[in-house]
């Protein structure tokens, strides 16, 4: 398939270069550095105070470094450190070429406003003014998602919580992204809406052909949609590979003891 | 090289750090080829290390020295030290791998767990489907259990499933771990059948086989295991 090309070929999409952060004396996330490349997931986990979160946060540009740089290959081919884009320029990155999935929707959605609304905002905000076409649109989205379209017109409030999840999923995919980060996007749901979340999030990474960074401290969500894993510990990156490598032949103390820890299927 | 796997004085040991650090040799010295059309069937005991050296030549478990090396497009590349980037590629295009045991996605009905690797191939569903179906049916498995999930199937139907999976793609190497572990006469033979296609279209294979007729029948070359026994 032509995914197998770009891999090949391709010019990382994203690179993190010796990134920290410190908060007076704390380091919260310490030299970090890799590529991520088009269609690749990779998984950072690590348990809660590894510094994943911070690291995340780094990488969407929500938050300064104190050291080292990200830089992003933007849709034009020309990469860019992300520090030095001016405030229009990110944002419309955010609008259109990123996605940002937060593990409590309310945080990704408006609540109050329609779901049909919730995913044509992004598709007007780059300039889509047609409102059938935007309705058209969301509708298909929704359906891709497998929410009811009878229910495009009422607000999220009114959705369940794994419906709330696929529709911030649909809002952010709509314009067409080439990368979304994701943070612990099954987190807060029942086992059974986690595992149709959890395939759903599976099949449109690879149809899209997106990039995604995710924060999981759930390695089993890790081995079924990443490539690759990174394992943080106090802020570091102590461990990284291929998912079935780092999962199957963990090396440090540390990834054998949470590897150890799941329970069997 | 003309051979598909060369690979060249490969070790293994497991560090268990939560179990104070022990050791436990796995395998070293391991050294073999395998050719286009050729099936080689790793011989020994159980624990001798059959499964780890067809991880290794998978990239699932990393060696700490030696080369496996596999020829990937045309060119060797030594899954050893390669990229994670790059064994993704190399599983895609050139090794698949037939485990004991079928892993798949909830929900997902048989006939596309067996159709997928050929989707994500570039293949039309459609024609996916019609190839996934053929393979089900050669190795028994009812239409009528097509658009279920494999989840609720017996431990020998998965197993078939699994096969059907693993043999649908026209990779150029193969591994196989036990795969006809469960199966009954009628399968085996099936196995034995689809082993042999592979080899007239010249596929390079390992095997794991603990049943002596069977590996009688698909070997063309065993490998015994035990003189890469890593015990100190």
């Amino acid at each position: 398939m032509a995914d197998q090309d770009l891999l090949e070929t391709d010019q990382p999409l994203l690179v993190a270069n010796s990134l920290s952060k410190s908060y007076g004396r704390i380091g919260a996330c310490r030299d970090v550095s890799f590529s991520l490349y088009p269609g690749e997931v990779l998984a950072i986990v690590g348990e809660s105070g590894s510094g994943k979160s911070t690291l995340l946060q780094m990488l969407s540009g929500q938050l300064a470094a104190s050291g080292g740089q990200v830089s992003y290959r933007m849709r034009d081919g020309v990469t860019r450190d992300l520090a030095a884009l001016g405030e229009a320029e990110r944002r419309l990155l955010y609008r259109t070429d990123w996605g940002f999935v937060h593990q409590d929707p309310a945080q990704g959605l408006r609540m109050a406003v329609s779901a049909g609304a919730n995913v044509g905002e992004r598709l007007m905000a780059v300039g889509w003014n047609h409102y059938g076409q935007i309705r058209e649109s969301a509708s298909d989205w929704l359906t891709r998602v497998e929410i009811d379209v009878a229910r495009i017109d009422d607000a999220p409030r009114t959705y369940s919580g794994g419906m709330r999840q696929r529709l911030q999923i649909a809002r952010n995919l709509v314009t067409g992204p080439r990368l979304v980060f994701m943070d612990e996007p099954t987190g807060g749901l029942d086992v059974s809406v986690q595992a149709r979340l959890l395939d759903l999030l599976r099949n449109l990474v690879a149809e899209l052909h997106l990039a995604v960074v995710i924060v999981t401290h759930d390695l089993a969500v890790a081995r079924l949609l990443s490539h690759r894993v990174m394992v943080m510990k106090g802020g570091r990156v102590i461990e990284t590979g291929l998912t079935d490598q780092v999962l199957d032949d963990p090396r440090e103390p540390y990834t054998q003891l949470l590897v150890s820890s799941i329970l069997p299927p | 090289m003309t051979a598909m796997i060369d690979v060249t004085d490969a070790s293994k040991t497991f560090t268990m750090h939560l179990q104070g650090g022990i050791e436990l040799p796995v395998v070293r010295g391991v050294t073999f080829r395998v050719e286009p059309g050729e099936c080689v069937v790793l011989s020994g005991p159980s624990g001798a290390g059959k499964s780890s050296i067809l991880k290794m030549i998978f990239g699932n478990y990393r060696c700490d020295s030696g080369r496996i090396g596999i020829r990937h497009r045309g060119e060797v590349i030594d899954l050893a030290t390669a990229e994670p980037r790059q064994v993704l590629n190399v599983r895609r295009a050139t090794i698949g791998y037939v485990s004991q045991f079928l892993r798949a996605v909830p929900r997902v009905a048989t006939i596309d767990v067996v159709a997928e690797p050929l989707i994500a191939g570039g293949m039309t569903r459609a024609d996916a489907q019609a190839r996934a179906g053929e393979l089900l049916h050669r190795l028994n498995i009812p239409e009528r259990l097509w658009q279920l999930p494999p989840a609720t199937f017996s431990g020998g139907e998965q197993q078939r499933v699994n096969i059907a999976r693993g043999f649908i793609s026209d990779l150029p190497i193969l591994l196989l771990d036990e795969p006809t572990a469960s199966l009954d006469a009628a399968n085996r033979a099936v196995v034995v059948e689809l082993v042999a296609e592979k080899k007239r279209q010249g596929v390079a294979m390992v095997a794991i086989v603990h049943d002596d007729e069977i590996r009688h029948l698909i070997a063309d070359r065993i490998v015994d295991v035990t003189s890469f026994a890593a015990a100190a």
